[in-house]
């Protein structure tokens, strides 16, 4: 069945890039994890040795994934779908605490993450139910229908508590866009980002001058052959200052001390150097030290193994969530800016691999990848080079873990599957 | 265009990253990160600041250790405030300010709490310090001196400040500096070089290793010991007869240039520079600003040098062919310039070189004075060569020497009188500017260049540049600047009737009741004219007392210059205290007790007290019994 036709048909590039990506996450992962004791590399008592046992069970999963019949996934996607929810809400009775968070199983050897598995079913899923032919994206209740498989599972997620993996699953918002999804819902949901960020920024008074003054403009300039209805934009205009006056309230009362200390250290509010001293040392302590480890490697970096932040182990959790900053650190700007080209080489390829995809399937189902990849990588670098608020979720391909390396692969190569049978017509 | 959205946000985040990553990586990274790295800590070594020694060998300046209390404030635990202060022997108050000044510099960096504590109480704090996370002790050598004379040469160090941290990289808060003197000028040859050892932290600040295995780490260098050419023995002589007096005094070797000490008068004693009290006590010096003791007279007073300068005027008008040693002029008890008449106080009569010197005859060189202008067809050409011959004495010019401050001093040129009177021959003459063949008017020296200059007599037409260092680690100096002869423009046969003459001054001239038994002198007295301006009105002061010599008069091993300000007459007081210095560094002891016992007596308070007194008062006062010894050629020095 598949053997020879599918490493012909594969997409070589996309496999290039995955293995780069693999093995230089593995490099730094050895650096932050590297004491100077001498230690055999597979050594599984170490981290970079049990990464690397992961490494191979990947490639293990892999191969089952290109042997198995593409057909396979579109039919049992329910199935998997089911099985993921499961194991969500098994965690609730059998789950291991790690780090506080409920969500692993322990099997013995291993702790699994199903979190990690469900966003591969998700991803399935989502694609089978958009792709059915009774499914008319336009019509409400499909949309809600579309939208409760998202949010099954990061509702199940919320409560672990692992709100970076939950959100997550809202990334795949952008398949069910890309289906059809009218776009307003998306500049609605952008509008209220933008308000609440500026008010928190320059305060209500600002904003709404700023809002009215764009509407007037935009009624004054725009052609005559816009046939644009101005008493809609008017409620919106209205709900949105009406939404400023409230983010201050919301901001003050309802967000807890922590939160507003995220906000504030994410935009700049804080002036006092005094507490900006404390939010440094507290909730900002991550970022902080990951910053700067990135900027103390400058142009060329330090050289490997010889981050003197990251051998002091002054980033936490940095073979994890900030293996970014131990590029940054290590190999200076060359290696940080080659891991973003990579990361923006390898999304545009899959943009690119699932609009030629004939089968509507397999097409949303690659937009199910990129939507997840590209979350966990804007997210995680943005957090780890500051310009976004602290949101723990892990680096694909880089970041130390079993379950997300092994899923995230897997996640990957059943795309690549897809694609290499794109040209079979029946299943 | 829905297939372009995800592309084109894909994108747009890509270069908001690398945009992102190359501020950070590249706008923002500085590459002397190691000091500013968290995970490294260096800690230093400092090596002894080298000794000074004079130049028979005896210890000048030496070290005692002394203990800063350092604090890293981001490793400071809650801490028992009081029992703290306690031992440290400063209010609650002081210390909080202290901590917070300390974490606004640096929370990493070590900042100095207490500075140098004495043994005793570093002994007590040593084995409670334990209890202070966040502090510990560095030890550092102070200055410790064998002698309470020559402030104003070695200068001091004291801890660097934001201006020396900002302009060498070198020094790290808290080090210490030369300031001014030999430990300014000579700073990194006596202060070695520190080591330092790069240790990785870990993010509890324990170490883990040598970073980079040491191979950035640097072994101390210790500070090199010097000699300077100062003779202790005549510096603490000097000072001790400069009491009370305010001017400076300088010696040079003629045959070296060395200086054999340079005293300044009034002045202090260098270890109240030294140590926790030097800030409080270097501020009471400072703001003196009458007597001005931190103001180093001897390199920088700059003032008009009186007769001495005659000397010179001598030897120009010799090499210009003007005048042989007979050639004489006619003293009226003064002369004339147009109608004016200008006083003399040299008894009058028909005057030669050498009774001119040694009687010090105002007419006498006024008149060779003219001859030098005679000479030449324009008042330009005539000034030139005077100033070149002038200047060639080293006068006008900071001297090039190893002291850290120093005044050039003034010649004037055509070009001043130029500008004062006008261009062409019937503006200005020798007439014009008569004053500078008497060493009044636009003529300026120091002392050092007073005793520069004696020096280049001594030697008959050349000197060396006057240096303060003998020997570095008991070798001797090779710097060429200070090793070659510097000709004067002054050919060495008219050298010897000025000699004369001024050996004459000694023998029966105006210095004669100051002769040493068995020590042939050469010099010049000078009393000089000096106004100040009291409520804005011009007033005369006492003169100044000038006195330069050289001695032995054959092969001379001494030159010296002394400036007193108000001590009236030359041979009043710089003549004797130069003639006790002379007997001093060529005998090793005074024979004349009773002279000395007075000079060391006498001050002229009295004298310095009147411009502030806001009365009326007399200057050049005749008044013995308050003052120095009579001038009585016939009995010297008796009473």
């Amino acid at each position: 069945m598949a053997g020879k036709s599918v490493l012909k048909r594969i997409d070589w590039l996309t496999i290039f890039i995955f293995i780069t990506l693999v093995s230089m996450g593995w490099v730094n992962i050895y650096s932050s994890t590297f004491t100077e004791v001498d230690r055999s590399i597979f050594d599984f008592g170490t981290l970079h040795g049990k990464q690397l046992f992961f490494i191979g069970v990947a490639f293990v999963a892999i191969i089952v994934v290109l042997s198995l019949e593409s057909g396979f996934y579109e039919r049992f996607s329910s199935i998997f779908y089911i099985g993921a929810i499961v194991l969500l809400l098994g965690l609730f009775v059998f789950g291991k605490t790690i780090a506080g968070a409920t969500s692993w199983y322990d099997l013995g050897f291993f702790n699994l993450q199903p979190s990690e598995l469900a966003k591969v079913a998700t991803a399935l899923a989502l694609a089978k139910y958009l792709c059915d032919i009774q499914t008319d994206i336009k019509r409400t209740k499909d949309q809600l229908v579309a939208c409760l498989v998202v949010i099954i599972p990061a509702l199940l997620i919320i409560p672990q508590p692992d709100p970076g993996s939950a959100m997550v699953f809202f990334a795949m918002f952008f398949v069910i866009f890309r289906e059809g999804l009218p776009l307003y819902y998306l500049a609605i949901a952008l509008l209220a980002i933008t308000v609440f960020v500026t008010t928190l920024m320059f305060g209500t008074i600002w904003v709404s001058i700023f809002l009215i003054l764009f509407l007037i403009l935009f009624f004054l300039f725009k052609r005559e052959s816009y046939k644009i209805p101005i008493f809609p934009l008017i409620t919106i205009l209205v709900i949105a200052i009406a939404f400023s006056f409230s983010v201050n309230f919301v901001f003050d009362n309802v967000f807890e001390q922590r939160h507003r200390d995220r906000f504030s250290l994410w935009l700049r509010l804080e002036k006092d150097p005094q507490k900006l001293e404390r939010i440094r040392k507290t909730i900002g302590y991550n970022t902080y030290q990951s910053e700067k480890a990135i900027e103390s490697g400058g142009l060329y970096g330090k050289g490997f193994l010889e981050g003197t932040r990251t051998k002091g182990d002054f980033v936490p959790e940095q073979e994890t969530d900030y293996i970014f900053s131990t590029v940054g650190e290590e190999w200076g700007f060359l290696g940080t800016s080659t891991v973003v080209l990579l990361f923006t080489l390898l999304l545009l390829r899959l943009v690119y691999l699932a609009e030629r995809q004939k089968r509507p399937f397999s097409r949303m189902y690659g937009y199910g990848v990129i939507s997840i990849l590209f979350i966990h990588y804007f997210i995680n670098i943005g957090m780890v080079i500051g310009i976004l608020p602290t949101i723990g979720i892990p680096l694909p391909f880089f970041s130390y873990g079993g379950s997300g390396l092994l899923f995230f692969s897997v996640l990957l190569f059943i795309f690549l599957k897809l694609d290499s049978n794109r040209l079979k017509e029946g299943i | 265009m829905k297939k372009f959205l995800l592309s084109s946000i894909i994108i747009l985040i890509g270069i908001t990253f690398i945009g992102r990553l190359s501020y950070l990586q590249i706008f923002r990274f500085s590459p002397d990160q190691v000091l500013d790295d968290p995970a490294i800590k260096a800690i230093y070594d400092y090596p002894e600041r080298g000794y000074i020694y004079d130049r028979n060998g005896k210890l000048l300046v030496g070290n005692d250790p002394a203990y800063d209390v350092m604090v890293i404030p981001r490793e400071v635990k809650a801490l028992d405030t009081l029992e703290f202060c306690r031992l440290l022997n400063m209010d609650k108050n002081s210390f909080t300010k202290r901590l917070k000044k300390a974490r606004v510099y640096s929370p990493r960096l070590p900042s100095v709490i207490v500075h140098q504590l004495s043994k005793q109480d570093y002994a007590r704090l040593q084995e409670k310090m334990r209890r202070f996370t966040g502090f510990y002790i560095q030890k550092r050598s102070l200055r410790y001196y064998d002698t309470s004379a020559g402030a104003n040469v070695f200068g001091y160090i004291s801890e660097v400040n934001d201006r020396d941290l900002a302009k060498n990289p070198y020094y790290v808060q808290g080090e210490l500096t030369g300031r001014t003197g030999v430990e300014k000028v000579y700073e990194d040859t006596l202060r070695g070089t520190k080591g330092v050892q790069y240790i990785q932290k870990d993010r509890f600040n324990r170490d883990i290793g040598k970073y980079k295995d040491g191979i950035l780490d640097v072994q101390p260098k210790q500070g090199k010991q010097i000699s300077l050419t100062i003779d202790k023995d005549l510096q603490e002589y000097g000072e001790k007869l400069m009491h009370g007096k305010w001017g400076g005094v300088v010696a040079i070797e003629p045959s070296s240039g060395e200086i054999l000490t340079l005293i300044s008068g009034p002045t202090y004693d260098p270890s109240l520079l030294v140590g926790r009290k030097r800030s409080a006590n270097y501020s009471k010096l400072h703001y003196d600003s009458i007597s001005k003791p931190t103001f180093d007279r001897s390199i920088s007073f700059e003032k008009s040098p009186g007769s001495p300068f005659k000397a010179i005027n001598a030897l120009i008008a010799l090499q210009e062919g003007v005048i042989t040693p007979s050639t004489s002029f006619k003293c009226y008890n003064g002369f004339y310039i147009g109608r004016n008449k200008k006083g003399c106080h040299c008894g009058g009569g028909t005057r030669n070189l050498n009774i001119g010197i040694y009687e010090s005859c105002n007419a006498y060189f006024v008149g060779a004075y003219k001859r030098v202008f005679e000479k030449f067809s324009s008042n330009t050409e005539a000034m030139d060569t005077w100033e070149k011959h002038v200047r060639s004495f080293g006068l006008g010019s900071y001297l090039g020497s190893d002291l850290y401050t120093g005044r050039p001093g003034s010649v004037p040129s055509t070009k001043l009188y130029n500008r004062w009177y006008g261009e062409g021959n019937r503006r200005w003459s020798a007439i014009t500017t008569y004053s500078n063949a008497i060493g009044q008017g636009e003529v300026n020296v120091t002392p050092i260049q007073l005793a520069n200059m004696t020096a280049a007599i001594a030697n008959r037409g050349y000197f060396y540049t006057p240096h303060i260092l003998k020997k570095v680690e008991g070798k001797d100096i090779t710097n060429p600047a200070f090793l070659e002869k510097k000709y004067t423009s002054i050919d060495k046969k008219h050298f010897e009737p000025v000699i004369q003459g001024m050996a004459n001054v000694y023998t029966k001239g105006t210095a004669k009741w100051i002769q040493i038994p068995d020590i042939t002198i050469a010099g010049k007295t000078g009393t000089v004219e000096n106004f100040t301006v009291i409520d804005s009105v011009k007033t005369q002061l006492t003169d100044n007392s000038v006195f330069v010599a050289f001695a032995p008069v054959e092969n001379p091993k001494i030159a010296i210059a002394v400036y007193i300000q108000n001590g009236y007459y030359g041979a009043r007081y710089a003549g004797h205290i130069a003639s006790l210095l002379i007997e001093k560094y060529l005998k090793g002891e005074i024979t004349r007790k009773d002279l000395e016992k007075r000079m060391l007596e006498r001050t002229l308070e009295s004298e310095y007290a009147k411009p502030y007194s806001g009365e009326e008062f007399k200057i050049n006062e005749y008044d013995w019994s308050k003052h120095a010894i009579k001038p009585k050629p016939s009995v010297p020095a008796s009473k």
